[in-house]
């Protein structure tokens, strides 16, 4: 069971959370602007790298707060966790 | 086999607290801190244990958590189905029998073992409680815990908790260690997170693969030697020990210590340091000499020897104690992921440093066993007496057809063979059967190693895991009104929607849910009727732009909802399906309350604050959950005004004052209420939401009130039923999560003008404008009395076709409709709204029934009814 460092609460159990899939993808301004191949980018497509990626985990048992964090999908380590609106810690 | 106790040995025995126990009915002496297995053995018994698949005899092998033969189920002080011998302590009133491998449950279910859960954070946990794990301890800072599977640790770390009988059965990520203590009658399971795990477990002796090493007699060297030191018992009088290793040959030296006669049989063509050391105490050592049969009935008295030469000779002998090698005990890492490399000089898997940094092996764990002389399989003699998994009866002739069979995998051997699927899970014969696997092939030694291990790494029964939460309450947590009493003393008849307990119909007299139903429907219609709605999810949404945010989750508009209206709507999916409905009822400019699906509560309120705070964090919005501040009672039907009135309320109850789609904060009864306008019947309808504290009473005031115009209490079935006599859809019912708004023939309910919201942008995709989308129907049965199964296929024909059929579409609801007298059905059909009236065929079984497709709209189509 991985050891998650909420931003708001630190260290806790990963039963605490709920997992939100991959960060950093902005709802698009204009949807109606986009075409359908676009759109279902946006809607489906995600990436699946081996190695180190964001993503976006819920403290639902806790503060059930939103934040993110990046985390190596080889070796499940949490490089680090990070508040809505930062950035990845350099 | 003839074993005795040495006086002054056993270093683990207590001999001032003898003790006895029963073994299949026989009395067994003992001392305190005997195993079953250890006192069998003192006592000169075999035990009788027989192998589960062809029933051979068997007899004590190890003496620990690797033991493949004997084992026993307990029956008193508590009930196990199955241990291993080895791995029970003797107690006062024990009593055990024998069993082949297999546990039987009772016929009548059995208490479980009491069990309960403890967490512990730790800087440094210290998985074995060895020499090396006791090294690892003592220099550790911080909190120190050390967990031993066996019942003694000699020496314990002043600075460290020392949890004997405790079994690390999992390691899992970021030192997250899974630990199944037993404390005589009760389970303990420990959750430890530790900053650092050493994983000092040891190692466990490999045994040979040779004709009749499956004799009772024959059993570890480091378990014969085991049972001398820790429980004073000497396994037997005349001891050939075959021995590959200086483990094997430091255990020869400690039997001959205790007074057995020993011989030692080792494959090794020069003599080695032991070997002198092993002359000098009196010990034969039989050099480049193999053990190729045994002799004896049910138990060994001989064992026969090949020299270099060929040369054969029969040793008698009570026990042949067998040491090929030693395999670290990496399984718990290995669960993690972290490798393994063959080490030549060891004949072994070791760890090969990989896996994460709060990880360390130490001892043997680590790779530090003796070095071996390389001899898995003697080549003398027939195969099929060659044994390399005793629990699954598998010899070396069955490896080799698995190979012949075109398998060259270890993984893929054992799922042919079910070698490694045994209580010991493999540990005696997993690196065995990769090697003969590699040797069969022609491949080199270590070319592939044993089978992945996973957690847990002993057996743990499942009460351990529960632990606590156990029973109806902590199991799954069930959910009541605040009138469930009531419910319940008025004969509720009860099913569950998500963790609610709702009253489905009250049954009256010996009446079936049919006839309730028909009763209950039939009060609404004519004249009233009371629903306990206080399950319907309610979020309550404050803040300036709250309508803004509303506008942006609902398929219409909601920022121009008047302060005292309410409007009906959807929530989509991103990708433009039906997630979820329900009102959302405008108290103030700036405060909503939204109801959701009584199962969906929990869903909606995650996407709102997921939105909120993820993509609009601009917006100013606060949500809670007040699903259990408010109750709700429904009272629905033509009378439904007058029995409200007669409850007594301050608020004008006319149309014109509270006209459809709108609320009053009043008073009901008393107490405040807000009266809503609302009707998932098409009835004349007023719920009342009320504080939880004052449902029951103005639930008993509706009652009272109701009681001259017949008012009848019904359930969620005549709900349904109701709300399907008017079309109205279920979200999770009529939908799948492939149902757009369209699909379900309200468009109306999608405001495109208002701009975007969630799933907007998906239902102008090419496939959501598909003209053959499945859409909700109504299907009518040409025979009234037919009521079709809920999820019957729909096809064009009257005869089924040859497979694969075209199916139209399926049946989502189908009830008895008390007011149309006849059955009723709602169905998504492709292209569904241009074959109303059409005939379609139900599929039942071989057969089809004839239908009619229909407006999903069965009563009161033109809505005359919902305002009384």
């Amino acid at each position: 069971m991985l050891l998650i460092r909420c931003p708001w609460c630190g260290d806790r159990d990963e039963i605490e959370f709920k997992y939100g899939g991959q960060a950093h993808l902005a709802y698009p301004a204009d949807p109606e602007a986009l075409s359908d191949p676009e759109w279902a980018d946006f809607l489906f497509m995600r990436d699946n790298p081996k190695g180190e990626w964001s993503e976006r985990w819920m403290h639902a048992a806790g503060c059930r707060r939103w934040f993110n964090a990046v985390r190596d999908t080889a070796t499940h380590r949490m490089i680090a966790t990070y508040r809505m609106g930062e950035g990845p810690p350099a | 086999m003839s074993g005795r106790r040495i006086d002054g040995a056993g270093s683990w025995l207590d001999r001032s607290l003898p003790l006895a126990f029963s073994f299949d009915g026989r009395e067994i002496p003992a001392f305190a801190g005997d195993t079953v297995a250890g006192a069998l053995l003192a006592s000169g018994e075999r035990g009788g244990f027989v192998s589960p698949i062809v029933g051979r005899p068997r007899g004590v092998y190890a003496a620990g958590v690797e033991e493949p033969n004997a084992f026993v189920e307990i029956s008193t002080p508590w009930f196990e189905p199955i241990r291993p011998a080895t791995m029970v302590n003797v107690v006062d009133g024990l009593a055990v029998h024998a069993r082949a491998g297999v546990g039987v449950l009772p016929a009548t279910p059995v208490e479980p073992r009491p069990a309960r859960h403890v967490h512990r954070h730790v800087e440094t946990l210290v998985i074995g409680g060895g020499a090396s794990g006791r090294a690892a301890a003592t220099i550790a800072e911080g909190r120190v815990l050390v967990v031993e599977e066996q019942p003694v640790v000699m020496d314990p770390p002043p600075n460290a908790v020392t949890l004997t009988s405790t079994t690390a059965t999992g390691i899992y990520d970021d030192g997250y260690v899974l630990c199944y203590q037993r404390v005589g009658g009760l389970d303990v399971f420990h959750h430890v997170r530790a900053e650092r795990v050493v994983l000092a477990a040891g190692a466990h002796e490999r045994p040979l693969a040779f004709a009749g090493n499956d004799r009772p007699g024959v059993m570890l060297a480091s378990a014969a030697r085991a049972y001398f030191e820790r429980y004073g018992v000497l396994v037997g009088e005349r001891i050939v020990v075959f021995s590959t290793n200086h483990g094997g040959h430091d255990a020869a030296e400690a039997l001959a210590s205790a007074g057995a006669e020993v011989v030692v049989v080792d494959p090794a063509t020069q003599p080695g340091p032991a070997t002198e050391r092993l002359r000098a105490a009196g010990v034969e050592v039989r050099l480049n000499a193999r053990v190729v049969a045994t002799d004896g009935d049910a138990a060994l008295t001989g064992v026969t020897v090949s020299a270099a030469d060929g040369q054969r000779t029969t040793l008698p002998a009570d026990v042949l104690a067998v040491s090929g090698g030693w395999n670290p005990a990496t399984q718990l890492a290995r669960s993690l992921g972290v490798g393994l490399r063959y080490d030549e000089g060891k004949t072994c898997f070791v760890h090969d440093g990989s896996g994460p940094e709060w990880l360390t092996v130490v001892g043997r764990a680590a790779g530090n066993v003796p070095a071996s002389f390389a001899l898995w399989v003697v080549d003398d003699g027939d195969d099929r007496d060659k044994y390399v998994e005793l629990q699954r009866d598998q010899t070396v002739a069955d490896v080799a057809e698995a190979v012949a069979g075109g398998l060259t995998d270890a993984e893929h051997v054992k799922r042919a063979t079910y070698i490694g699927t045994t209580i010991d899970q493999g540990r005696t014969s997993g690196v065995l059967t990769a090697e003969i696997v590699n040797r069969l092939l022609g491949w080199a030694p270590g070319a592939q190693g044993p089978t992945n291990a996973r957690p847990p790494y002993t057996p743990v029964p499942f009460s351990a895991l529960a632990g606590p939460d156990s029973g109806p309450i902590l199991l799954d947590p069930i959910r009541v009104t605040p009138m469930d009493a009531w419910h319940d003393v008025h004969g509720a008849v009860y099913e569950t929607v998500g963790q609610w307990k709702r009253p489905r119909y009250f049954p009256r007299g010996d009446e079936d849910m049919d006839a309730a139903v028909a009763r209950e429907t039939r009060a609404l219609r004519t004249g009233v009727a009371v629903l306990d709605a206080s399950t319907l999810g309610k979020i309550d949404v404050r803040g300036p732009d709250a309508g803004v945010f509303l506008d942006q989750m609902y398929t219409n508009r909601m920022s121009n909802v008047k302060v005292g209206s309410i409007r009906y709507g959807f929530m989509l999916g991103l990708d433009g399906m039906v997630f979820d409905d329900g009102v959302a009822m405008r108290i103030a400019d700036d405060h909503y309350v939204c109801t959701t699906t009584t199962g969906g509560a929990a869903a909606v309120m995650d996407r709102f604050e997921e939105w909120l705070q993820t993509e609009w964090t601009d917006l100013r919005v606060y949500c809670t959950s007040v699903t259990e501040q408010w109750a709700v009672v429904a009272v629905g039907g033509p009378r439904a005004r007058d029995v409200v009135q007669a409850a007594g309320t301050d608020a004008d109850l006319s149309h014109d004052a509270v006209p459809f789609m709108t609320f009053r904060d009043a008073t009901v009864a008393g107490v405040p209420a807000r009266i809503c306008r609302i009707s998932f019947t098409g009835e004349l309808s007023y719920e009342l939401h009320v504080s939880p504290w004052h449902a029951q009473h103005v639930w008993d005031a509706v009652m009272a009130a109701g009681e001259p115009f017949g008012i009848t209490p019904y359930g969620t079935e005549a709900m349904h039923v109701l709300r399907a006599e008017k079309g109205y859809v279920i979200v999770g019912q009529e939908t799948d999560g492939t149902q757009t708004p369209d699909d379900l023939g309200m468009s109306w309910i999608v405001n495109t003008a208002k701009g975007d919201f969630v799933g907007k942008r998906s239902l102008v995709r090419s496939d959501m404008l598909r003209e053959d989308r499945k859409q909700l129907v109504g299907v009518l049965t040409d025979d009234p009395a037919r009521v079709l199964v809920e999820g019957t296929q729909l096809i064009a024909d009257a005869t089924i076709p040859e497979p694969p059929a075209h199916m139209l579409g399926w049946v989502t609801s189908s009830y008895r409709s008390e007011a149309l007298g006849r059955s009723i059905a709602l169905a998504v059909v492709e292209a569904g709204r241009g074959r109303v009236g059409a005939e379609i065929h139900a599929v039942v079984g071989e057969t089809t029934v004839p239908c009619r497709v229909a407006d999903p709209v069965f009563y009161d189509p033109e809505g005359t009814r919902r305002d009384g």
